[in-house]
């Protein structure tokens, strides 16, 4: 999958960049007041991680004594993670593995729904099919947060709370992978090369895998990508699913313990809640750095043209 | 679609059937019909909550889009230095937590390890506390800006991508500058990814929750339990017991938001040349 990955998005880029362009409005000059200009919203974006990292590496006393843009007295990051790590019995670690196991079920799983559905409604006709639409279109519109309390005193009913299944299940569903899915599978699989595979002889299954699927690929990736930073930046879901702190996620935990300084005879650790949060985004932001070329092709095909 | 039914259609039913209920202490359970909602729109707490949430919606949503769009358009004029590294760094913010948001700006809000106690006693001035009841719900706004300017940034791009360079050159055939060729060709180009984002920015506004409630803990005399409607409607259930209350008001938001949502889309949809 990897290999077709690469080369449908090779083709799909290559032809733009290879084309010569003549005109000055293809290809005008480079401007360095436009670089400034736009160097201060690069500022306002990295500024706020580059503190995060700095102060990652004080301790708690140089947190309070030091300049926050800079570094303090001791540089402690290994001391702050490893401290991070096995504090509390390693519950961090617990929380991470939840975290993973919470993202691998529901974005995997999100994402498996959101291809089929996408495919079916994008290649398929059938009836009640413009309900289907209405319905998708109403559900990109009603915010999960919403739904999140009647959801929480249904699966309380069910007995599901206070276990994964109540953050699984909800996570399941990507109205906005289908949506992006659905458009990107309307574009990117022609009718046609349906129809001859069909007349070939290959039946649906064949079809999807052997047919649809490589041509989906780019699609994938970016809405894999989509559920997985919202299924691992969760907070609102777990929150209200979750009593015992042993099945939170990263969030919730942070959280946790970042409150805790404010409660009567808690310790405060903000070192470890911000050596926590920096070891919290650390895999999405090598996750979209390492597959920043194929979710941004996937978005760019999927995205409505003229 | 079992799972579509069982995630979404029956919280809907389950919560609209909640709303006409009101449990009491005496008398248990009993069917009030649509007193929860004539409750809800009496109750200042509710109407307070919605105000500070459109105006955070006119205010935060036009700035952070505004910026997105200038970004993006920047990046598609082909002007810029080392335009990728541009790209994924502003896009960057969008990978992180609304958790990890919030806690990493409260922290740098706070006037006790924060960068405006630092500027405070660097230059011996009094900057006023981002985290006072003044200026809470600005300091909000700036952290949601700063969390989803990339990822609206990255929208307006992809959809710039796809617009067909032969339209640019006919256009300077015709002798249109720079401006004429955004307002004229970019800017109608990409109106669907206009109103997606402004939907989802409008239904992200209404749902406020995230950073209200973690920044509770840094600044609780400025962040009221009912400081947002969806923050209203988690006390409610989750402090106050009030399940069927709470799920009128959820259910009021969630109609408010898509009637909105509706609108924008209808308009937005009706411009098409």
């Amino acid at each position: 999958m990897t290999t077709t990955t690469l080369t449908t998005s090779a083709a799909r880029t290559a032809p733009r960049l290879r084309t010569p362009r003549r005109h000055s409005v293809a290809r005008p000059r480079r401007s360095p007041l436009l670089t400034a200009l736009t160097a201060i919203v690069l500022l306002y974006s990295l500024v706020p991680l580059a503190w995060l990292l700095i102060n990652a590496t004080k301790t708690q006393e140089d947190l309070f004594s030091s300049f926050g843009l800079w570094f303090g007295e001791d540089f402690s990051l290994w001391e702050n993670i490893t401290t991070t790590l096995t504090y509390d019995d390693g519950v961090f670690v617990r929380w991470f593995l939840n975290t993973v196991l919470y993202v691998v079920a529901g974005a995997g799983g999100a994402t498996f729904l959101a291809v089929l559905g996408g495919y079916a409604l994008a290649k398929f006709d059938f009836p009640g099919k413009r309900a289907v639409f209405a319905i998708v279109i109403g559900a990109v519109a009603v915010p999960g947060t919403a739904l999140a309390v009647p959801t929480f005193l249904m699966f309380s009913e069910m007995g599901l709370t206070n276990t994964p299944w109540a953050v699984i299940i909800p996570s399941l569903i990507s109205p906005f992978g289908l949506y992006l899915m659905w458009t990107f599978a309307a574009e990117a699989v022609p009718g046609e090369l349906l129809e001859a595979a069909r007349i070939d002889g290959a039946g649906e299954f064949r079809t999807f895998f052997q047919v649809s699927l490589p041509l989906l690929a780019p699609g994938i990736v970016t809405v894999l990508l989509f559920t997985m930073v919202a299924t691992w930046n969760n907070y609102f879901l777990p929150l209200i699913m979750l009593r015992d702190s042993s099945w939170y996620p990263l969030t919730v935990g942070l959280n946790a313990w970042n409150a805790q300084a404010a409660t009567a005879g808690g310790e405060a650790i903000f070192n470890l809640v911000i050596t926590g949060s920096l070891l919290t985004i650390l895999p999405l932001v090598a996750a979209f750095l390492l597959l920043q070329r194929y979710w941004q092709s996937g978005l760019a095909a999927g995205s409505v043209k003229e | 679609m079992l799972v579509f039914a069982l995630v979404f259609l029956a919280p809907i039913l389950y919560s609209l059937y909640l709303s006409v209920f009101r449990s009491q202490l005496v008398g248990g359970t009993t069917f009030v019909g649509l007193d929860n909602y004539a409750q809800a729109l009496q109750d200042p707490q509710f109407w307070e909550g919605l105000g500070r949430v459109s105006l955070f919606l006119v205010v935060q949503v036009p700035i952070m889009l505004g910026i997105a769009l200038l970004v993006a358009l920047a990046l598609d004029s082909g002007r810029l230095y080392g335009k990728s590294f541009f790209r994924i760094s502003i896009f960057m913010p969008y990978a992180v937590p609304a958790v990890v948001a919030a806690l990493m700006w409260g922290f740098m809000y706070g006037t006790r390890f924060g960068l405006v106690g630092n500027i405070n006693d660097a230059l011996g001035v009094s900057l006023p506390n981002p985290l006072s009841p003044d200026l809470v719900l600005a300091a909000i706004g700036n952290i949601v800006t700063w969390e989803f300017v990339g990822y609206n940034m990255l929208i307006f791009y992809s959809a710039l991508r796809v617009v067909p360079h032969s339209l640019y050159e006919a256009a300077e055939i015709d002798g249109a500058g720079q401006w004429r060729v955004i307002t004229a060709i970019k800017l109608p180009a990409i109106r669907g990814a206009l109103v997606i984002a402004t939907i989802f920015s409008i239904i992200g506004s209404f749902q406020l929750f995230n950073e209200p409630s973690i920044l509770q803990s840094l600044a609780p005399n400025a962040i009221t339990t009912s400081f947002t409607p969806n923050l209203y409607a988690y006390s409610l259930s989750f402090s106050g017991q009030q399940y069927n209350y709470s799920a009128t008001v959820a259910i009021i938001m969630g109609l408010i938001t898509m009637v909105i949502a509706y609108v924008v889309q209808l308009r937005g949809m009706r411009k098409e040349p």
